[in-house]
Order: structure tokens, then sequence, then C-alpha cells
């Protein structure tokens, strides 16, 4: 029992309306890299959620180094030696380098005094190690993100965990920076700490892990030694099915421009320039923070725009407000629909009405027959899973969630552009298949489509064109038939 | 499981519940004070509970909208005396009513502009900006009279707050006419879906396309307006411009207004629970007179009653959440 720095036996997570974690094993042994993959929304989060104390387990058992316990809090989880790099960094903004890799456990004398002098040649030393020529008294929002990653990165190692956890640590890494962590990962390995490594990249699995545990809609695929697997195999242990029937497209016939978009510029992103023609799909691709996000709240006016202009229908948009973009025909879904999409407290028909209610008109206010008999129309046609249209939104499954919030827009009987900010995240497989289907039928209708997307098989095998996005710019743009994985990545790196 | 799903809407059926439970409350505390008072259930005094409640429900509308809107407004006390003794001195003036009437709303809706305006556009936290306006409000009134009442010279505008039609006293016909008409608003206008969208939640309003901004300064204005009418019923009733009118009132609406399951954080609740929060609180003072209870006693009961009515509103929270987790593993395990 003793091998083990981490067991995890039979453990399930519940949230409403999502199994998130059902019946999943893992364990973790001294000096190896175990590789977790699996699709968003597979239940890799909710897992690493759950070792660092964040969550508790609905059901399983937790075992660290073969004693059973299970933390209360992060706190616990740190002080038993468990470190997590997550994707969203971690950092204090306003504090130095220094000082963010040795808050928790800041170098003390007897009289509660911090060393300072201790703190700052310690973390000169772990830069070093850590091939980043950086002050340490610098402050950490002065670092591009790729430094600030390196920093997180910097404080697991100087607190000494035995069980360091990381969240695709790559990607916004160059390179160079990539190479000089696999050196880092690979000397924690030797001195006999555990590390779970997150990934969608699997040439870096292939290349560091030991074994790689697949998990698949909240459940436990398999765990396998890394030799035993190709690539191919691994993917179809991921999607549980072959690949090409996820992605439904047929494609629209392309027409005119509907959206044009010249030098757009605000505090983020910088001389945008592109178009989007009827039936077509339109990518956005880039790494963690480039910026498609930005652009996609810059495009409706959600952030102001400092210079530049958005035509739509020959129209030149005011650059900061959501209401004349809605009105000109701009559909949206935000990135977050927890935070930015729904109206918990709401049930299903508000969420899907309230951009539209005004078309519903009735001698006084507001017709609800005519509102009940379209989004019951919508339901259908969406195949949206509720009891009844009264639901709160809430009860419904991320996937029909999603649904509704596209429902919103495709209500609107003059949507010419639809703009959908990582379309299928924290949705299931099945209802993946469902929004691709959506989004390909209204091409096919004539709706001119922006997608913004993080996943690369999903920008590959939808778009007809392909922007990269970098630093806020664009920094190349393909056709489908010229995008590749590597082409996408070296424009935006 | 068959039964959960045949009554459906979870929030509906929690919003009726309390509703109802709220109604329950009101019938259980009319009883008690039915069988202590031989006074409590006559028609006389019914009605005049009614009239007396009057300007608090008319303001808890106002309240109410304000609240579901995701903000609030600490002010309206201080705008009964800004706004009722500006309007006795327009009257004085001209000897007339409806000269004094138009001042007090104008005086109103310049208020609502002004809240509007520090809330949305100086993006103040509402309930800070709204306490500084209530302390402005006081202090103007209090500099414009000297803290003077200013006595009514015109009796016709008293009749506004003591004259009766069909025997029925005119602030109750205005209550239930404002109480019919922003219900319409609420549930049955575009306007009223925006006020539950921007107050549940602010960045999926914006994102949908609605001027979040606009909506909550119509929100104040309105909400002022309806303040600026509670005044003018007020001042009527007080047969006075009083500067210290209203003291205190900004607590009886809020507590009224989430006792009624409107919550604070915005996006939920009903104006008809709203009014029922204000006419529990309305029959528990005229019970507590009734029975001769010291005033001073009153105002303890009226402070656990709003701790009580908070509390409440914490517990709803809280049982909502449990509920949805407890339906999602049963229909997991099931």
């Amino acid at each position: 029992m003793s091998e083990t720095l981490l067991e995890i036996k039979d453990v399930s997570k519940f949230f409403p309306g999502v199994r998130a974690l059902d019946h999943v094993d893992f364990d973790l042994r001294p000096g190896e890299v175990h590789a977790l993959v699996g699709e968003n929304g597979a239940g890799k989060s909710t897992l690493i959620k759950i070792v660092s104390g964040l969550y508790t387990p609905t059901e399983g058992k937790m075992f660290f180094g073969g004693k059973e316990c299970s933390f209360e809090s992060p706190h616990e989880a740190i002080m038993q030696g468990v470190s997590v790099i997550y994707q969203e960094l971690n950092l204090v903004p306003h504090m130095s380098i220094a000082e963010n890799i040795y808050f928790s456990h800041l170098p003390m004398n007897k009289m509660g005094i911090v060393n300072k002098k201790k703190v700052f040649d310690d973390t000169r030393e772990l830069l070093d190690y850590m091939g980043l020529k950086e002050n340490p008294r610098t402050k950490v929002n002065a670092l591009p993100v790729a430094r600030q990653q390196l920093v997180e990165i910097a404080k697991a190692v100087s607190m000494d965990s035995k069980i360091i956890i990381m969240d695709e640590p790559t990607s916004a890494l160059s390179p160079t920076e990539i190479d000089n962590l696999f050196r880092i990962i690979r000397d924690l390995k030797q001195k006999g700490h555990g590390i779970v490594y997150v990934s969608h990249k699997l040439e870096e699995i292939f290349e560091l892990a030991e074994r790689i545990t697949v998990l698949r809609d909240g459940q436990y695929v398999d765990t396998v030694n890394t030799p035993d697997v190709d690539a191919g195999k691994l993917i179809a242990m991921m999607v549980g099915r072959e690949v090409k029937d996820l992605y439904p497209k047929v494609g629209g016939t392309i027409g005119d421009v509907v959206m044009q978009v010249e030098h757009l510029t605000n505090d983020i992103v910088k001389d945008i320039s592109f178009y989007v023609r009827s039936g077509e799909i339109v990518g956005f691709s880039g790494l963690m923070g480039a910026g498609r996000t930005e652009l996609g709240r810059a495009l409706i006016g959600a952030d102001p725009r400092f210079e530049g202009t958005v035509t739509v229908g020959g129209e030149v948009l005011l650059p900061n407000s959501t209401e004349a973009s809605q009105k000109a025909g701009i559909g949206y879904v935000p990135e977050n629909r927890k935070e930015q999409g729904i109206f918990a407290a709401a049930d299903v028909k508000f969420n899907m009405t309230i951009s539209t209610i005004k078309n519903f008109s009735a001698k006084i206010g507001i017709s609800k027959s005519k509102e009940v008999e379209k989004v019951n129309e919508m339901v259908g046609k969406l195949g949206i899973k509720t009891p009844t249209i009264m639901q709160l939104i809430q009860k419904l499954s991320g996937g029909n969630q999603q649904k509704v919030i596209l429902a919103r827009s495709l209500i609107k009987e003059d949507l010419k552009v639809l703009i959908i900010d990582e379309p299928t995240r924290g949705i299931d497989i099945g209802a993946k298949a469902e929004i691709y289907s959506i989004l390909d039928q209204l091409a096919q209708a004539g709706v001119g489509v922006v997608m913004m997307s993080s996943e690369m098989p999903e920008i590959l095998s939808m778009c007809d064109r392909i922007y990269v996005m970098k630093h806020g710019r664009i920094s190349g743009e393909l056709t489908c038939d010229e995008a590749t994985q590597e082409r996408l990545l070296q424009r935006a790196i | 499981m068959e039964k959960l799903e045949k009554r459906g809407n979870v929030f509906g059926r929690i919003m009726q519940n309390e509703l109802s439970m709220l109604v329950v409350a009101l019938i259980g505390l009319m009883v008690v004070f039915s069988i202590l008072t031989e006074v409590f259930f006559t028609p006389l005094n019914l009605l005049n509970v009614l009239r007396q409640v009057s300007y608090n429900a008319i303001a808890a509308i106002g309240m109410a909208m304000i609240i579901i809107s995701g903000e609030i407004d600490l002010s309206v006390g201080s705008l009964q005396a800004l706004a009722g003794v500006l309007a006795v001195m327009a009257l004085n003036a001209t000897g007339n009513v409806v000269v004094a009437v138009v001042v007090a709303l104008a005086i109103s809706i310049a208020a609502g502009v002004a809240n509007g305006v520090l809330v949305t556009v100086l993006g103040l936290n509402s309930f800070i900006a709204t306490l500084a306006t209530m302390a402005i409000w006081r202090g103007m009134i209090m500099i414009i009279t000297n803290a003077v009442s200013q006595i009514i010279s015109v009796p016709d505008f008293s009749k506004i707050g003591t004259a009766s039609v069909a025997g029925i006293p005119i602030p109750i016909i205005i209550m239930v006419v404002l109480v019919v008409v922003f219900h319409f608003v609420l549930n049955n206008s575009a306007f009223g879906r925006y006020i539950y969208a921007v107050g549940g939640n602010r960045e999926s309003a914006k994102l949908a396309g609605l001027n979040v901004k606009k909506i909550k300064m119509l929100v104040y204005i309105l909400g002022n307006l309806l303040f600026g009418v509670s005044a003018v019923i007020l001042t009527a009733r007080l047969d006075s411009g009083q500067p210290n009118a209203g003291e205190g009132m900004e607590m009886n609406v809020v507590a009224a207004t989430v006792l009624g399951g409107v919550s604070m954080t915005g996006g939920t609740g009903t104006l008809l629970g709203a009014i029922v929060g204000v006419v529990i609180l309305g029959v528990i003072q005229n019970g507590l007179v009734l029975l001769n209870v010291n005033s001073f006693w009153q105002d303890v009961v009226r402070g656990i009653v709003i701790i009580l009515a908070v509390y409440l509103d914490v517990r709803r929270k809280i049982s909502v959440e449990k509920r949805l987790l407890r339906e999602s593993q049963q229909a997991q395990q099931a």
C-alpha cells in the first residue's frame, strides 16, 4: 500500500443536473508521471478539485500514502503535500514573484518576522533552476502569461510537494519554455515526486507519462501503460466512437459578406480586420489569453471599441452597445454559461425569450400564448430535454442549457451573424454533436457563424475559414483545406 | 418522482407556497388579534388598517421593483418629507391642488434621476449612494423649512388622504389601482421581464442585448415616482408638511418587501408578496396599538419581524439549492 502516494477508489461527484464523476479510480506512485486525459467535460477538473480539497466527493474513498483521508479545504491538501497548478492562474497580481511563491510558507523567525532576504535569495535560486531570468522583486502582473505560469510551477516546486498536479501546463508556453518544463518534470520524477499531468496534447503525454488514465463523460474508462497504446487507440478511448461522427458538417452556400470588421482596437485586441459571409462558419483559434473572448465581446459592444468599425447589413454599429448589436441581427453565446449566459433563478421560457420578448406583442403588454408557442417549437426543434418550459434552467444539463442560450439567438427572425464562444465547453459528448449540427444548419440557412474555440478538432472540422490570434492580433488566416493542427499552432505561438 | 414532475416548476411552486404561507400567517395574525381584542375584526378597523398601510404599500411597489432589479433605495423616507413639504409650499403659494401634486411628483422624478445617475452612471453601490441621498434630502428640507411644519391652507388637498368614494377611502383606491397596474407591468410587459433579468444576472442581461443602465435608471425613476405618490397621501393624511415625515420608513418598506419574498440579491419575488408583507406589518402594528402595547415595544417587535424576514430569505435560498441537489441525485441514481 505504501507504494502509492495517492489512491482514489470509486469516487463520485454529483452536481445539480450533472454527474461530473461516476465511480472513478485513480492512483499515483512515487517517481511517475500519470497522465489524465479525456475530452472537455470528461471530469478531469472535477477529479483534480477533489484531490486538492476544493470539492468533497459525494461517494468513494481517498488514500494518501496508504491512509484514508478526505480534505475539508484546499489548505489541508497543501499541508498533506498536494500542489495544483491550475490552468487559470492563481497568482496575486500586485505582489512580487518571490512573495507569490512563498506566501503560503514564508520563512519566519520565532517572533513571526519574515526573513525577507531569505525569501528573495531562495527565489533567485529557484528561478535559476527553472531557467527563468526574472528579478524576484518583479510584480507578477508585469510578466507575460507564459512566465506567470512558470512562476506558478516554481511555487509548487518550492513547497516540495509529494504530489504535483499540472492542468494543461503548456497551453501558453513557447517550445523552449516547454523543453525547460519537461526537464524540470523529469528531475522531479527522479527525486521521487508523483506528477498528475492533464493535457490535451497527446504527443506530450507520450513523451512524459508512464501511465495514462482515460475519463469519458465523468466515467472511468481505463488505466493503461503508455507503451501499450498509440494515439489512435487513445483517442478512441477518449471519444468512445469514431471521431468523424461527431462533426456532421454539410456546409452552407457561401454568399455575400454579412459582417465586416475593420481595424477594431481596444485595450486587449489590436487592429483586427476580417469578414464573415452568409452561410460561412469562421473560426478563431489561438492560445489561452490570445484575445479570442475579448474580440467576441468587442464585436457585440460588451467591451467598448476604441477604434475601428463593425458593419452588419450596411450599418456601422455603435461601439459600446449590446442593444444596438442585437438590433442589427447579431446573436451571441458567451463562454461561461453560468456567469454570463443563464438567468439561474428563471425558467427555460424566460431564458429563451429575454432578447426578443418585445416581438411577442399583444394589444397591451406581451402575448404569453405566442411566446409559449414559439418556445415549445424551439424545444422540439433543438431537442431540448426538459419536462416543461416552466422548468428552472438550472436543473437542465449543460448541453440543454447551451441549447436554450442558442435558441435565444435563433428565435431572432433577422439573425445575420451568430458569435459563439467555446460552443461546447462543459457539455457531454452526445450534446456536442447536436450543437455542431445546429451550427451547421444555421450556416445552411444563410447565417454567418463566428466561432471562438480553444479546441482545435472542432475548429478544424467545423470551420470554412480560420483566423489565428496571438497577443490580441490576427496572426494568420487559413482556409479549411489548408488548416492543420500544426499550422494553427505555428501561427499561435 | 411522478408527483414531482407533475408539479413541474420548482420556482413557481416555492413562490406559490411562499405566497400562500404568507397569507396563512396573515390570517393567523388576524385571528389572534380578533380573539384578543373586540375592535380588531370590525369593518371600520379593517378599513383603517388598509388606509394606514396604503402609503407604505404604494412605496413598496416601487421598492419591490428596485430590489428585483438588483438595487435598493434607502432615500424613500426622506423623499416623503422633501416632496411632501415642497408640495404644501406650492399649494399654499398657488392655492391649486393639482400644482401641489405635480410639484411632489416632479421632485420625486428628479430624485429618481439623481439616484439612478449615482448608481448607473457613476457606478456607486446603491446601498451607500441612497444612504447618502437619504441624508441629503432630509438635510435639504430641514434647511428649507428651518425644521418648522408647513400648515396646509387649502383643505381640498387633505381630502386626498381623508375622503372616500362609495365608502372606500381614496388612498385605498389609489393603492389598489397602482398594484393592479404594476402587477401587470412586472408580469406582462417586456419591461417587467427586463427588470427581473438585470437583477437576476447583470452580465447575462447585458450580453443578451439589454441596456442594463437604461433599465435600472427607468426603475429608479418609476420607483421614486411611486414614492412621490405615497408622499402626497402621507402629507394629506398628516394635514401638514412635516419636515420629519417618513423617518424610518425605509426600514418598514424594505422589511415588508423582503418579508413578502422579494430577495435582496435581486431577480426574484413578486409584487403581490410585497403587498402582503406590508399588510402583515400593518396588522401587527394595529393589533399592538389595540392591545395598548407601549410604542417602544412596537419597535422591538418590528425589528424582530425584520430579522425573521431576512432569515426566511436566507433559508429559502439554502432550501432551493438543497432541493436542486437532492433532485438531481435522485434522477441520477434512478
